[in-house]
């Protein structure tokens, strides 16, 4: 029986979809089987983030309506054999989700794959509710930034209430993933700690990613930056989070960033 | 400007690490409970309208929450007697 993730923010813009990609890789290049479902229906871009945009034929709402087979609609990675791509619809709204064809489409996967993740649409509304709804642990994404941190608060409460793990009286476990961290300003004080927002979530820690040109770059090209370019800071940061989800035993080292005190003055100059 | 601000500027991060600590307090005790506010506004409103009529306008209602303390305002605002008699609006 797999397990099923859900990566997860409330707020929008974040970098769910780009974690849930880059998580997907890293876990499937251990050779683990792994499908990644979109359930930002209407608005889909998981497809675009993997460079299979051009690829796609069937959706999570033709499966779900009964119109294709689930083994028609997964897309399967050109780089890597493992992995596995199920898209949203763009043309149809989120309405088209049912509770019962959600259900039956995760324990699908969840026999055949090791891993599911589920990419949630922003909001605390019906889809981002679905994506939640059947995982067994989440990956919270936040910006160490006020909104980013008060949503993430929100989604935690709605995943210890709505799914149904948390019905049946069993432990959803929680991860929070902190992205876009600039390890220079938090030094300064002009963002929020790692501690800061971990005491105010009081969630565990999966990974810190530092804010990165080369996220934005494996976005361009359509490829998880853990496959395109793995040595890199934001891919290596990635890749760890993604070996603690598997459960290894790894500390988090905070990027720390101390610049010299002439630097410092001039910046703060700057400023 | 002295010099010596130039060393001690001010950081924002504890402000807004001070301020969703305080927010998400009251956020977590109030979830999924209904609005205190609009609980508090709709009872006032009852029990002034058994003596006096008036708008639902007039009547404001704001809570600001503090750390230690929360200061609850109403403002109330009844029309003379000689404008609106409850005997004839009835």
């Amino acid at each position: 029986m797999g397990k099923v993730v859900v990566v997860t923010s409330g707020k929008g813009g974040v970098g769910k979809t780009t974690s849930t990609a880059a998580l997907g890789a890293a876990v499937a290049r251990t050779g683990k089987k792994v499908a990644l479902v979109d359930f930002d229906v209407g608005l889909r871009n998981l497809d675009l983030i993997m460079g299979a945009e051009r690829r796609v034929v069937f959706d999570l709402v033709n499966v779900i309506q009964g119109t294709a087979k689930l083994s028609q609609a997964l897309i399967r990675d050109k780089r890597l054999e493992t992995l596995y791509l199920l898209p949203a619809s763009q043309t149809r709204d989120k309405d088209a989700l049912t509770e019962e064809g959600v259900a039956e489409v995760i324990a699908r996967l969840r026999s055949v794959f090791d891993y599911v993740f589920c990419d949630s649409p922003a909001g605390i509304e019906r889809g981002a509710q679905l994506a939640m709804r059947f995982a067994d642990e989440a990956v919270i994404v936040t910006n160490p930034e006020v909104s980013s941190v008060r949503d993430s608060d929100r989604i935690i409460g709605l995943l210890d209430a709505r799914t149904m793990k948390a019905e049946q009286g069993e432990l959803i476990q929680k991860h929070v993933l902190v992205t876009r961290y600039d390890a220079a300003r938090a030094s300064r004080g002009e963002m929020l700690s790692i501690d800061d927002v971990l005491e105010i979530l009081s969630t565990p820690l999966l990974g810190i990613i530092p804010e990165s040109q080369d996220v934005l770059r494996a976005s361009n090209l359509g490829a998880p930056v853990t496959l395109s370019e793995p040595v890199n800071t934001a891919a290596k940061a990635y890749l760890e989070a993604a070996r603690r989800l598997e459960g290894e035993d790894l500390p988090v080292v905070v990027p720390f960033e101390r610049k010299g005190f002439l630097e410092r003055l001039l910046g703060r100059r700057a400023a | 400007m002295s010099i010596l601000d130039l060393f001690k500027r001010r950081t924002s991060a504890p402000v807004a690490r001070e301020r969703l600590q305080l927010l998400l307090a009251y956020e977590r005790q109030s979830r999924g409970q209904p609005d205190l506010v609009s609980i508090l506004r709709e009872e006032i409103m009852a029990v002034i309208a058994k003596h006096v009529q008036i708008d639902q306008d007039y009547l404001q209602v704001s809570m600001d929450r503090g750390a230690t303390m929360s200061t609850l305002e109403i403002d109330i605002q009844i029309p003379n007697k000689s404008a609106v008699p409850l005997a004839m609006a009835g």
